[in-house]
């Protein structure tokens, strides 16, 4: 089987497996839907960790053809085509080994739902599309794969389509998105309108060329040609990826089943935004105010998210402000050209935050639904597997040493410190800010759930056990990357230049030189990372999170009341919702209904329509008494205008 | 005075007077008349400008066949002249009006600029046949409009029959289809029967 | 002595009277026919005189097929009167409104 094959196979395995599930699916019954569809991710996670290790260790050469042109158009091709070079291979283990896990998962979670094979078919649905998104060569497949994710995420969030606030939330999650997607498509078309191509090579060979250009979207105001695609092809990947301010979407998203917000909303599709900005970072390159703008967008979602995500109170919600805070982390990284360390990030965060998502699916599980961890607590001594894993997954997202979470997050912070492009202060402190935040919100998490006196009511507790395999084996499973995969891979993919294929950094923007210097091995820098002060931050948030909650439950009351503005802030969202709701979809609505009353009905209906009606109806009114039928009638006017034409002869000549 | 302009004049006058009457009239029949003397006095100026052949057609076509054909409908339909005369005094000012108005403004065009007072043309020499140079440009310059004149005339001629013709239901009419069909059985009769003979 | 434009001024005289013809003699159809008759005369002398004044033969022929479609008209304009008095029993067109819009 040549590479071209199993390439071709990868993404077209789901995509049966999907159809196999979703439209055969009373003939393959329910276990015949999870067996076909696990089946088809688990040969296609094979099959990518095949390609991972041809390219990672036996030096396979970046792969960049078209398998089918779709349309040629004026000298434009529309095509799919493959471009696999390290990012792409990592990419394709990481969404491939994910979706395997949710798989196994889903069994245990979904066990007893209705929508059981369509739910399967979902989720190979997605994996189809995201490996399509994640292998593009092209624009053009690259949106694709961008609005398919979009849809199945759509189809996710309202997977429970009878409950009212699910089918609102996967309304708003397509609704935000698509402010985002028209600034990506305009990006695109900007992409395509100078540089005449939407292939990968053949843009980034363009991009040097039209460097220097600027184009005026409003007369007199000069852009820079690159800023200005840039900036637009970000603004869809803060749709996709959750930053502020189209992050409204990505909390609500939590009314989906569990397994698809920790594969979806957590380790995949929103990290689709981190993967499109690396992938075109020889643009972001050329532009810095676009990466300026990237990084303080960053910046601004990983510090405030975070600390949304303290007040909150149900436990998937915690873990989504989370995600929308490590999110800002990777955009951060992104903004200050540590392109690989964004997608160490993201790759680490997809296991981590799998693992705690799927930990607090399990603890779903066990209470029957509930997710709110008021109504919790005490249940480490009922599931240790679940607690365990969950404590590892927290220690991981904290930053602890020699967890994976530390190695990204460390490098983003020092990436953060070392950059000189402007602003990069702001993110530093941000981020450095952002770690007591992330220690706070998981720690008091961690404690509320499975520390504690228990706060369940009695038959809730009595029902309440262990989850069961299909569900602890992929709690597991994601653990162990969750922690040693950083210590394994930091070296070969930052310093090692793994990515290096596919990411293209400008010397001056290249901060990892000065950081590389510092390097001297994961283990030395787990170990140097004891005495840091992102570490000591961390410890801080630790401290107060369990000092608060674990001993004076109280004084979390207490600092509510006392700071009850904050509280409100903070409980409100900052109040984005209000304002999204109350500006611009009562504005629109409002605008709409101003237009229908006075432009359509009145002006259009009334004037233009029915007023022309009117009109030639009044003045035939006035014209007809002419046409009397009176046959002297219309000998008078001949005559008249007889008269008429000859004294206009008379009087010109 | 010049002979040509005292006939000139004179017929002129007696077309204007005539013409006048035709429009003010109440009777029709002295309406046709009138225009039998206009037409006639018509046909004198062109002889006057020396168009024989014009002059003489306009006299038979007109005066002979048109107001002929005028007189008998005229004659023909029981009009009640009375309610026709109706507004006559009412529409007469402005009719005069305009009438007024267009001749002044024809007046201003043939007698201020000087375009139209070029003299008669000397007469034509003994011997000139109008008739023969009209009847070569008809037939050589205007054949083929001529024979359009030709198939208008004929096809108001079947109009004019068409429009009035009358099927009267009680008329009896031939039906040649029919003629040709008919078989012997409709038409004789064989009776066999004994010869009353006896001796003669 | 005699110019293009006495002969002129009588054909527009008669025009002039044909029109005012048409105006005051708006009931009776009759005679709106005739005053037609009386404003294709006004014509002919005009195209007569131009004729003789210009040298020119084509103008006479004109005036011949103007009296040809002139005699074609008043045949078919007197068989539609005559239809029309038949069917209405009156030729006055202020009754003959029938195409009123």
């Amino acid at each position: 089987m040549n590479i071209e094959t199993i390439l071709l196979l990868i993404p077209l395995l789901p995509l049966a497996g999907c159809l196999a599930a979703g439209l055969l699916r009373h003939q393959v019954g329910r276990a015949g839907a999870h067996w076909i569809t696990i089946l088809a991710v688990g040969i296609s996670f094979a099959l990518s960790a095949y390609v991972a290790w041809e390219v990672f260790y036996n030096d396979l050469p970046v792969l960049n053809y078209s398998v089918y042109a779709w349309a040629i158009t004026d000298g434009i091709r529309f095509e799919i085509g493959f471009l696999v070079d390290s990012l792409t291979a990592l990419m394709m283990v990481v969404v491939t080994f994910v979706s395997l896990m949710v798989h196994i998962y889903t069994i245990g979670y979904m066990h007893d739902d209705d929508g059981y094979q369509r739910f399967f078919a979902y989720i190979n649905l997605f994996t189809f599309a995201m490996l399509m998104l994640v292998m593009a060569n092209n624009f053009l497949q690259l949106f694709f794969g961008w609005e398919a994710v979009g849809v199945v995420s759509y189809l996710l969030i309202g997977f429970w389509f009878k409950k009212d606030t699910a089918v609102k939330a996967n309304l708003k999650a397509f609704l935000v998105n698509r402010v985002g997607d028209f600034g990506f498509l305009l990006g695109i078309a900007a992409v395509l309108m100078y540089m005449g191509s939407l292939d990968y090579a053949e843009v980034f060979a363009a991009t040097p060329g039209v460097e220097d250009q600027t184009i005026s979207i409003f007369p007199g105001i000069e852009w820079s040609l690159m800023t200005f695609i840039c900036i637009c092809l970000f603004i869809g990947a803060m749709g996709k990826s959750a930053q502020v301010p189209l992050h409204v979407w990505l909390p609500d998203s939590m009314e989906g089943p569990t397994p698809i917000s920790a594969l979806i909303h957590a380790a995949t599709m929103v990290t689709a935004g981190i993967f499109m900005v690396a992938r075109l970072s020889p643009m972001f390159e050329a532009s810095d105010m676009a990466l300026t703008f990237v990084m303080i967008i960053g910046a601004i979602t990983a510090l405030f998210m975070g600390m949304v995500g303290i007040v909150q109170n149900d436990i998937k919600r915690v873990v989504a402000y989370s995600t929308l805070s490590q999110l800002g982390y990777m955009t951060v990284a992104l903004g200050v050209s540590a392109y690989s360390v964004a997608i160490f990030h993201l790759m680490t965060h997809a296991f981590f935050k799998a693992l705690l998502f799927l930990a607090a699916g399990s603890v779903i599980i066990a209470l029957h639904h509930k997710q709110d961890m008021r109504e919790m607590g005490g249940l480490g001594r009922i599931m240790p597997v679940t607690a365990i894993t969950a404590w590892l997954g927290s220690l991981a997202l904290i930053g602890f040493p020699f967890f994976s979470g530390f190695y990204s997050k460390d490098l983003i912070i020092e990436a953060a410190r070392y950059s000189d492009r402007a602003g990069s202060t702001f993110a530093w402190i941000c981020v450095m800010l952002g770690v007591v935040i992330t220690a706070l919100y998981t720690f008091r998490m961690l404690y509320l759930t499975f520390h504690g006196k228990s706060r369940t009511d009695e038959e809730t507790l009595s029902h309440a056990h262990e989850s069961p395999l299909v569900v602890t084996v992929p709690l597991v499973l994601l653990a162990i990357p969750s922690v040693i995969i950083g210590y394994f891979t930091v070296e070969p993919l930052i310093f090692g230049g793994a990515l290096a294929d596919s990411i293209t950094i400008r010397t001056v923007n290249d901060t990892m030189i000065e950081i590389a210097d510092k390097f001297h091995g994961p283990a030395a820098f787990g170990f140097h990372g004891f005495v840091t002060p992102v570490f000591w931050l961390a410890m801080l948030g630790v401290a107060i999170a369990t000092f608060v909650y674990l001993f004076r439950p109280d004084i979390a009351n207490w600092a509510r009341t006392r700071f009850h503005v904050i509280w409100k802030v903070l409980d409100r969202k900052y109040g984005f919702d209000e304002l999204y709701q109350n500006g611009f979809a009562a504005g629109g609505l409002k605008l709409a209904d101003g237009l229908s009353r006075g432009g359509d009905r009145t002006v259009i209906d009334g004037w233009l329509v029915n007023g022309s009606a009117h009109l030639v109806g009044r003045a035939a009114g006035v014209v007809r008494r002419f046409q009397s039928g009176f046959l002297y009638h219309y000998a008078f006017a001949m005559i008249i205008g007889l008269v008429a034409i000859v004294f206009a002869f008379v009087s010109l000549r | 005075m010049p002979l040509t302009e005292i006939v000139f004049y004179l017929f002129g006058g007696i077309l204007i007077l005539a013409a006048l009457s035709v429009v003010t009239v109440r009777n029709p029949v002295f309406a046709a008349l009138f225009l039998v003397l206009a037409f006639f006095s018509a046909a004198c100026i062109w002889l006057l400008l020396e168009a024989e052949f014009l002059a003489i057609v306009l006299v038979l076509v007109y005066v002979g066949a048109v107001m002929v054909l005028f007189l008998f409908v005229v004659m023909m339909l029981d009009i009640n002249v009375a309610p026709l005369k109706e507004g006559f005094m009412r529409y007469l000012p402005v009719g005069v009006l305009v009438a007024l108005a267009m001749a002044v403004q024809m007046f201003l065009v043939f007698w201020t600029r000087g375009s139209a007072d070029q003299p008669m043309p000397d007469p034509r020499p003994e011997g000139y046949s109008h008739t023969r140079e009209l009847g070569e440009a008809l037939f050589i310059d205007y054949l083929y409009p001529f024979e359009i004149a030709a198939v208008i005339l004929l096809v108001a001629i079947i109009a004019a029959i068409t429009l009035t013709h009358r099927r009267r239901p009680d008329t009896k009419y031939q039906d040649p289809a029919k003629q040709v069909q008919v078989r012997r059985e409709e038409r004789v009769r064989l009776v066999k029967m004994k010869s009353e003979g006896g001796e003669s | 002595m005699l110019t293009l434009a006495h002969f002129l001024t009588l054909g527009a005289l008669l025009f002039c009277i044909s029109v005012a013809g048409i105006f005051i003699n708006r009931k009776n159809i009759i005679i709106l026919l005739m005053s037609i008759e009386l404003m294709l005369l006004a014509v002919n002398m005009n195209f007569v005189a131009f004729s003789r004044f210009l040298d020119n033969m084509d103008g006479q022929v004109f005036v011949f097929f103007i009296l040809t479609v002139a005699a074609a008209e008043a045949a078919i304009g007197l068989a539609i009167l005559v239809v029309l008095f038949r069917n209405r029993r009156t030729i006055n067109v202020s009754e003959l409104d029938s195409l009123k819009g």
